[in-house]
């Protein structure tokens, strides 16, 4: 059952965070915040056009959360924002929901996270924050 | 030595026996409940006292003629001189039920606090306090124009008697708000002497005692507090009752906190007038069963014998205490000399929460997180801590329990 939760590949990105570092000349940026466990983390894009030509974020938290920004930097570089904001759609909704998920990736990983209703939250706080950064540049909770 | 441990097992076996919901697995495993810090489960005595009130005894207190009401309002007068007896109180009067601490706290910021408090006045708080006993205080200072101030804390949540003395010295004080025992790690705080320091400037002390009740016998008069606060739950009762103690004459000053039935004397369309005490704290029908099942709760650990629980809880805390120094990368957060049975710690190699999610599949319950104490956990320089706290009933297997899961979560994360 741990084993479902704790694969290799999150293990890795939560060790190793790819793009964790603070992005210069960024165009979109935006806070998440869970209150319930007090992980924090600033998500920032450079958008150029409709493309985001770079991602990156700042903040600790648990392995979960920490593997999933990781994973959201590395899926969404060099996308258009609408394939993002769609693929954060996809994602939430795959985590809440009981539909089978289709073209989410690597993301699928993390879908382990289904049969721990408490850590979902770790595992959307990078999402709403990059919806959130897309749509409004705002801060947001995973509440 | 031998000889204790014996009477400790069957001591011990006595009382987890009369926990039902110890008897059962957790994930494939036994339940290793240690979050009594956050509640503890209910004995047997306790959930059939609230059982039976409501099989036999039920009705609304305080008024009508008939029997049954009558004997439901001995039942709740009874409850309330039990809980005045355990800490001490000089009468039945300065207890008033409310739904637990956080309720307490509430009510006298709301009351004393808003009558009271003016501008440039002070509200202390321990840098250590929980959310409870920070936000109500906001919120009187913001109506009232006072402030409220953090007293210093060491690293180990303990509070720095000079500190205290300073700002009892340069402000103009009118309440130290101060947790007995620290819910986040265990630390026991010298509140004697914080109370005489307090007194000696005038100020007025209220003592959360969520964390105490279970663990350090209490006597309001020997600490010389204003008022104390208590939450049933915390201590092997019901959830959703507790009390506040208040020296009479403070709480006979106090206007009321909401209006309703029962703290009337009179009520007309131009005016109304208010009982006496506990009643004009107390509007509306009270939690009668929740009453009676906190001085069930109360009785139960008097017999057990809260001092006998508490050391066997803090002999437990140091077998965790010293199971944990020998898993690499595992640090101990809060070492205070007086703790009562909490172990509160962090590892190097993983989040509390990745800790609290592998220990719950080993069947082990702890809570992760800030524990309502954001400000404490900014001073101490975490973001979060898994702990494991210890009640009477707990024993050597969950001690074992914990240390196979950190050390499980080591093999994951390390």
């Amino acid at each position: 059952m741990l084993d479902d939760l704790y694969q290799e590949t999150i293990l890795d990105h939560g060790r190793k965070p790819r793009n964790h570092r603070k992005l210069p000349n960024a165009t979109h940026r935006a806070e998440g915040y869970n209150p319930l466990c007090g992980d924090r983390l600033v998500l920032e894009l450079r958008v150029e056009g409709e493309r985001i030509e770079d991602v990156a974020f700042e903040g600790c938290g648990c392995a979960i959360s920490q593997a999933s920004a990781s994973l959201l930097t590395t899926e969404v570089k060099g996308t258009t924002t609408a394939l993002a904001v769609a693929l954060s759609q996809r994602f939430r909704a795959a985590l809440t929901t009981d539909e089978t998920p289709e073209g989410l990736g690597e993301l699928e990983c993390l879908l382990g996270v289904r049969n721990y209703a408490n850590r979902v939250k770790c595992a959307t706080l990078a999402w709403h924050a990059l919806t959130s950064a897309l749509e409004t540049g705002s801060t947001v909770t995973s509440e | 030595m031998i000889e204790d441990r014996a009477l400790d097992r069957v001591w011990l076996a006595g009382v987890r026996s009369q926990f039902p919901a110890l008897a059962q697995t957790m994930n494939g495993h036994p339940l290793a409940y240690l979050d009594n810090a956050a509640t503890t489960q209910k004995p047997e005595a306790v959930i059939a006292a609230v059982s039976d009130y409501y099989r036999s005894a039920n009705a609304n207190v305080n008024r009508g003629v008939h029997t049954l009401g009558q004997a439901a309002t001995v039942a709740y007068e009874a409850s309330r001189a039990t809980v005045g007896r355990w800490i001490g109180a000089a009468a039945p009067e300065e207890i008033v039920f409310t739904k637990g601490c956080t309720e307490a706290v509430n009510l006298v910021a709301a009351t004393w606090g808003r009558r009271n408090l003016g501008k440039g006045d002070v509200v202390l708080l321990s840098h250590a306090e929980h959310h409870a006993n920070i936000v109500p205080w906001q919120m009187a200072a913001d109506a009232t124009g006072a402030q409220v101030q953090p007293v210093a804390v060491d690293e180990d949540g303990l509070l720095d008697l000079e500190d205290l003395r300073r700002h009892l010295i340069e402000g103009s004080v009118r309440l130290l708000g101060l947790k007995h025992v620290c819910n986040a790690l265990g630390t026991v705080q010298p509140v004697a002497e914080a109370v005489r320091l307090a007194h000696e400037h005038d100020a007025l002390v209220l003592l959360d005692c969520a964390q105490a009740l279970a663990h350090l016998a209490m006597d309001v008069h020997e600490i010389g507090t204003d008022f104390c606060t208590m939450s049933a739950h915390k201590a092997y009762g019901p959830m959703g009752i507790g009390a506040l103690y208040g020296r009479f004459e403070l709480l006979d000053a106090l206007p009321p906190y909401q209006g309703g039935g029962d703290m009337i004397r009179s009520v007309r369309f131009e005016k109304s007038t208010y009982a006496d005490l506990p009643n004009r704290l107390e509007p509306g029908t009270p939690h009668v069963a929740g009453a009676v099942g906190f001085a069930k709760a109360l009785d139960w650990l008097g017999g057990i014998g809260v001092e006998e629980a508490d050391k066997h809880e803090r002999r437990l805390a140091t077998l965790a205490t010293a199971g944990l120094g020998e898993i690499p990368g595992v640090r101990i957060v809060g070492k205070s000399k007086v703790k009562v049975g909490i172990v509160s710690f962090v590892a190097d190699w993983a989040h509390p929460h990745d800790l609290g999610t592998v220990l719950d599949q080993h069947g082990v319950a702890v809570r992760v997180g800030h524990h309502c104490c954001m400000p404490l956990m900014e001073r101490l320089a975490v973001p979060a801590t898994v702990r494991a706290s210890f009640a009477c009933y707990n024993n050597e297997g969950d001690v074992d329990a914990l240390l196979a899961g950190v050390a499980a979560a080591h093999r994951i994360f390390g």
